[in-house]
């Protein structure tokens, strides 16, 4: 019985973290690479990859050592876990994907400063256990891609007519969609419409937090 | 000075952090509801992004360097952020009060700002001088606070207008830091490094 109660509960984690509380569309935090590598869909899953990774690492080591660390200096602690696994997902890129990290090496670095992680980790990991705490990374971590994936799709495919380099539509591209510009368009765009969806069919509810 | 010169309006204009590095922008959207706040903001920010590149710079070149700790640079970076701040927070309480109670809430929003950390990080992969780092990272705040201040005059606009349910709030500040950043376009061709 409680087995069952638990799975429910997990999956329910999972879902909260990609649907009600998706870490950009709805929570609205982190939203520097939202623009930053979502150039196209390849450089924005490897970045989704990187960011899943580091934010279950980090609230497993977190729910690993609540008991230990001091409140007062829980913070900065933190800080430190999360730089520690930001430097293994960042060497390990820059050995295992060598072309994807020359494009976007200074984004990964600063998944440190990504306000999400920290969050997760003082909201949830340093009060639960390891599984449940596993599990929010993972819903959370899978938000960020989902919302990194669509953000890229969209604007691949109108900024390059392609998607994960390989040519979709033989039409003149819409080059704006690529450059800076067209990143903020795609993502105001797109969060006006996860608003949309939210207030027409789940009623109300729809509007995003202030912004962190 | 020339050199200087260059690389200060590079850092704030043309590759401004927020327009076409997209960094920063938890804060930008947080903070410029209101014209004071991204002042005070852009005040606090300016000066711990110069203090923290200079400290970084100097453990970077005299600490890491000769004990071949390259590879420690986030951990070390965020550590020295982090704790400037907590200190600069600490000493303003104790001395001046008054600044502390107009400036003290930025201070801790600053740590979680992608800004400070990827200063010292471009200052380290360009290989600047300790001079050009301070210039690069004066820059770098300048160009934030021209951004925020832009941005907070607008929105205070836009709480007037009558914009679609869906749309209010973030949606609508992202469509219009898109338009700032075309606008900044233009300044690509200004000077060429």
């Amino acid at each position: 019985m409680s087995n069952a109660e638990n799975k429910i509960s997990y999956i329910g984690l999972v879902k909260n973290g990609i649907f009600s509380e998706n870490p950009i569309f709805k929570v609205a935090l982190s939203l520097c690479p939202a623009v930053a590598v979502t150039s196209g869909v390849k450089n924005g899953f490897m970045m989704g990859i990187a960011v899943l990774f580091v934010q279950i690492m980090v609230n497993i080591t977190v729910s690993i050592v609540r008991k230990f660390i001091h409140p007062k200096v829980r913070i900065p602690s933190y800080m430190f876990i999360i730089a520690t696994w930001v430097t293994v997902t960042d060497l390990s890129m820059a050995a295992f994907a060598r072309d994807v990290y020359a494009q976007m090496g200074l984004y990964i670095k600063l998944i440190v400063a990504f306000a999400i992680i920290l969050t997760r980790a003082e909201l949830f990991a340093s009060k639960q256990k390891v599984t449940p705490s596993f599990f929010d990374g993972l819903g959370v971590g899978a938000g960020f891609l989902f919302a990194l994936v669509i953000i890229g799709f969209f604007r691949e495919l109108l900024g390059k007519g392609s998607l994960w380099g390989y040519p979709i539509i033989n039409t003149k591209p819409l080059l704006i969609m690529i450059l800076p510009t067209g990143g903020f368009f795609a993502v105001g765009i797109l969060m006006g419409l996860f608003n949309w969806i939210g207030i027409k069919f789940f009623g109300g509810g729809g509007a995003s937090g202030g912004g962190h | 000075m020339e050199k200087l010169f260059e690389l200060f309006i590079a850092a704030a204009l043309i590759n401004n952090f927020v327009f076409t590095r997209y960094l920063g922008l938890c804060i930008f959207f947080g903070v410029t509801k209101k014209m004071d706040t991204s002042i005070g903001m852009s005040i606090t920010f300016t000066s711990v992004m110069v203090i923290s590149a200079a400290l970084n710079w100097i453990i970077y070149k005299f600490i890491m360097i000769p004990l071949g700790l390259g590879f420690l640079e986030i951990v070390i970076f965020i550590g020295v952020v982090a704790g400037f701040v907590q200190a600069a927070d600490t000493i303003m309480k104790k001395v001046s009060p008054g600044l502390y109670f107009k400036l003290g809430i930025y201070l801790a929003l600053i740590t979680t700002n992608c800004i400070i950390l990827a200063v010292p990080l471009l200052n380290v992969s360009e290989g600047y001088s300790f001079i050009e780092s301070i210039f690069f990272s004066f820059g770098a705040g300048v160009g934030f606070s021209l951004a925020m201040i832009i941005m907070a005059s607008i929105r205070e606009k836009l709480e007037l207008a009558d914009v679609p349910k869906a749309f209010q709030g973030l949606p609508i500040s992202f469509i219009v830091t898109g338009l700032i950043a075309l606008a900044f376009m233009g300044f690509s061709g200004l000077i060429t490094l």
